[in-house]
């Protein structure tokens, strides 16, 4: 199976394909990618250089291009997807049905992938995309359990990439303005979601207090873990009871399924986390290198590997398991 | 402009929502949308009410639409959804595996919750079929302003969300049956107390959300009756009202009256709030630092 990994940065870029990964994504430092956040991603000369260094050592780049273009202003994405063919980059990918089928039309040579912000939960749709955008390989939302991951594969010739570690939205990719709703800044439009900027920290008699725009999302009394505020991993309450209502604050972690997924045709694994640093991104991948080619040699999994690299420590495995419904 | 009335979101019991239906045969609206968008495992308990309703508001000179669901995953929703097509009624795409069942050619709305955000987007699909299409609500005024001009050179109707609690977001976990500690295989509707959606509220007991199934909603209800204007100078050819529980025949009153210019915006305003003075307001995805805002005044 391909291990596709994050790269904010050249450093980690340079990092993950000498810890072993098949395939590296990345995205421009602009609006046109879903981890637009400051010091982050690739000018267009470091892009260029990024994929020069992966291809030397037989790794492939794969740029997203997957917010959705601002009205008036597409033609910065238009010039995102010129650039990525240029550049000789891989793929790209792509959520926006315009930019789909912009990209198509002028640039058919350059293979292209639908974003998990495109959110594609069924065979049908995801055939529908590629009879008529040619897309390749799509991103499944992180909504399908693994039996379902296996019924589209059996009724698509399009290749399927899963998420296997890193953050976890509980949401439906690409569908979610609930960040917009606090701060005016959206996963679709902005590539952030409860960004850094509208958090507010107070203490108050030894609680430490977590706003997003206004409002209260964590508290933590002296001690105890205090994860950053992130939207629908917070503690509120609704008929009368109170506590995580959306999810914990736990991230993602599917090691332990990679057996199962690889038994459900899934191409490749995909790592979440753009914004790590590269010792992290090389810990990690090293470790999802490790778990395929023992899966490849019929060895066993070695188990619990990263257990310690997840954020706000607990781990989850997610709609991959169906009880998480 | 126009007025549209949008699928109800929430899990009413069927003859709430027959009655809902043989009411707004009545009211002031143009254009209707209606089944179910939130919830595959609602539909059985009033689908065979849809016909009836379809008659009714075809027979008051309303236009009807069939909307398809938000999220589609399983066989049963997939085949549901393929069957949309079939049912001689014009449908409302809200996932994009409507869209995959819909013939060439066959002319078709777009839901606020299928992704347009630019000119491309909306050509692609004006190109395919897109007869109306209902923006995202998440759009500020400018980018409406540029949809609404390239959607009028497409031939296609543009359509902003007018009144009602905000769809926010669509999951694959079902967060009624999580508070009940159910499977949602075994969730024993546990929405359908919440008729309007069940309040989430921040830990300081600030009211943020609402809870709604498989959705997330605002808390506040939007409401454009202070930007009818600047919509409707923007090229902006109808709102759309979404139903709710309580007098849904004088909010479409309210709403035609300011689009006829009899009532001011702040009149529907004052309006809205002597009926419930609960209930906030936001305008703030069209102008404001954040969806959540309100440009008007806030009751005392």
């Amino acid at each position: 199976m391909e291990i596709v990994c994050p790269a904010g940065t050249p450093a980690s870029l340079r990092a993950a394909v000498k810890a072993g990964a098949h395939t590296v994504y990345c995205g421009f430092a602009d609006e046109t990618n879903a981890r637009n956040f400051p010091g982050l991603n690739f000018d267009r000369t470091e892009m260029r250089e990024g994929i020069a260094f992966a291809h030397k050592h037989g790794a492939k780049v794969l740029i997203a291009i997957n917010t959705f273009p601002r009205a008036g202003a597409e033609a910065i994405w238009h010039a995102a997807i010129s650039d990525a063919a240029s550049s000789g980059a891989d793929a790209v990918i792509l959520a926006d049905l315009g930019l789909l089928d912009y990209a198509a039309q002028n640039h058919p040579e350059l293979r292209r992938h639908l974003s998990v912000q495109a959110a594609a939960a069924n065979a049908d749709m995801i055939n529908f995309y590629a009879s008529t955008f040619g897309v390749k390989r799509v991103v499944l939302p992180r909504v399908l359990s693994v039996p379902e991951i296996a019924a589209i594969n059996a009724e698509t010739e399009v290749e399927t990439e899963v998420f296997v570690f890193g953050g976890l939205c509980v949401m439906a990719e690409g569908r979610c303005s609930l960040s917009s709703y606090a701060t005016g800044k959206s996963p679709n439009m902005n590539g952030v979601c409860s960004p850094p900027s509208h958090v507010d920290y107070r203490e108050d008699a030894g609680v430490l207090e977590a706003r997003l725009g206004g409002y209260l999302i964590h508290s933590a009394a002296k001690g105890e873990a205090a994860p950053y505020p992130t939207l629908c991993k917070g503690a509120f309450t609704a008929g009368g009871k109170s506590g995580y209502l959306f999810e914990d604050p736990v991230s993602l972690n599917a090691e332990q399924l990679i057996p199962q997924l690889h038994k459900a045709g899934v191409t490749a694994l995909k790592i979440e986390g753009r914004q790590r640093s590269a010792s992290y991104v090389a810990q990690v991948v090293q470790n999802f290198r490790a778990a395929v080619d023992a899966l490849a040699e019929g060895r066993p999994m070695p188990a619990g590997m990263l257990a310690q690299l997840s954020e706000g420590q607990a781990g989850t495995t997610g709609a991959y398991r169906k009880i998480w419904r | 402009m126009k007025l549209t009335v949008g699928p109800n979101q929430f899990f009413w019991k069927a003859d709430d929502w027959s009655a809902f239906y043989d009411d707004l045969a009545q009211a002031p609206v143009d254009h209707v949308s209606l089944g179910e968008v939130v919830c595959s495992k609602r539909l059985p308990f009033f689908q065979d009410r849809i016909p009836d309703a379809i008659s009714a508001l075809q027979a008051a000179g309303k236009t009807v639409a069939l909307t398809s669901l938000a999220l589609v995953t399983l066989k049963r929703e997939r085949k549901m959804t393929a069957e949309l097509a079939e049912m001689g009624v014009e449908v409302e795409v809200n996932d994009l595996t409507a869209l995959a069942h819909l013939p060439d050619g066959m002319a078709f709305s777009v839901g606020p919750l299928v992704n347009v955000y630019n000119e491309s987007t909306l050509r692609w699909l004006a190109g395919r079929g897109a007869t109306r299409i209902c923006l995202p609500p998440e759009l500020p005024l400018e980018s409406i302003a540029t949809l609404a001009v390239a959607a009028r050179e497409a031939g296609a109707d543009v359509e902003v969300w007018g009144f009602g609690r905000v769809p926010l977001a669509i999951s694959g976990r079902c967060y009624h049956a999580r508070l009940h500690a159910r499977p949602k295989d075994n969730c024993q509707f546990a929405c359908e107390d919440d008729p309007d959606g069940l309040p989430v509220l921040t830990r300081d007991g600030q009211p943020f959300l609402a809870m709604n199934g498989v959705q997330t909603l605002s808390d506040s209800h939007a409401c454009m009756a202070l930007q009818a204007g600047a919509l409707a100078q923007a090229g902006v050819t109808s709102l759309r009202l979404s139903p709710q529980t309580g007098d849904f025949g004088r909010v479409c009153t309210l709403f035609r009256g300011l689009l006829d210019g009899r009532l001011a915006g702040a009149d529907v305003v004052a309006a809205l709030h002597a009926d419930n003075e609960e209930m906030r307001l936001s305008d703030g995805f069209v102008r404001g630092a954040r969806g959540a805002d309100w440009s008007g005044a806030v009751p005392a």
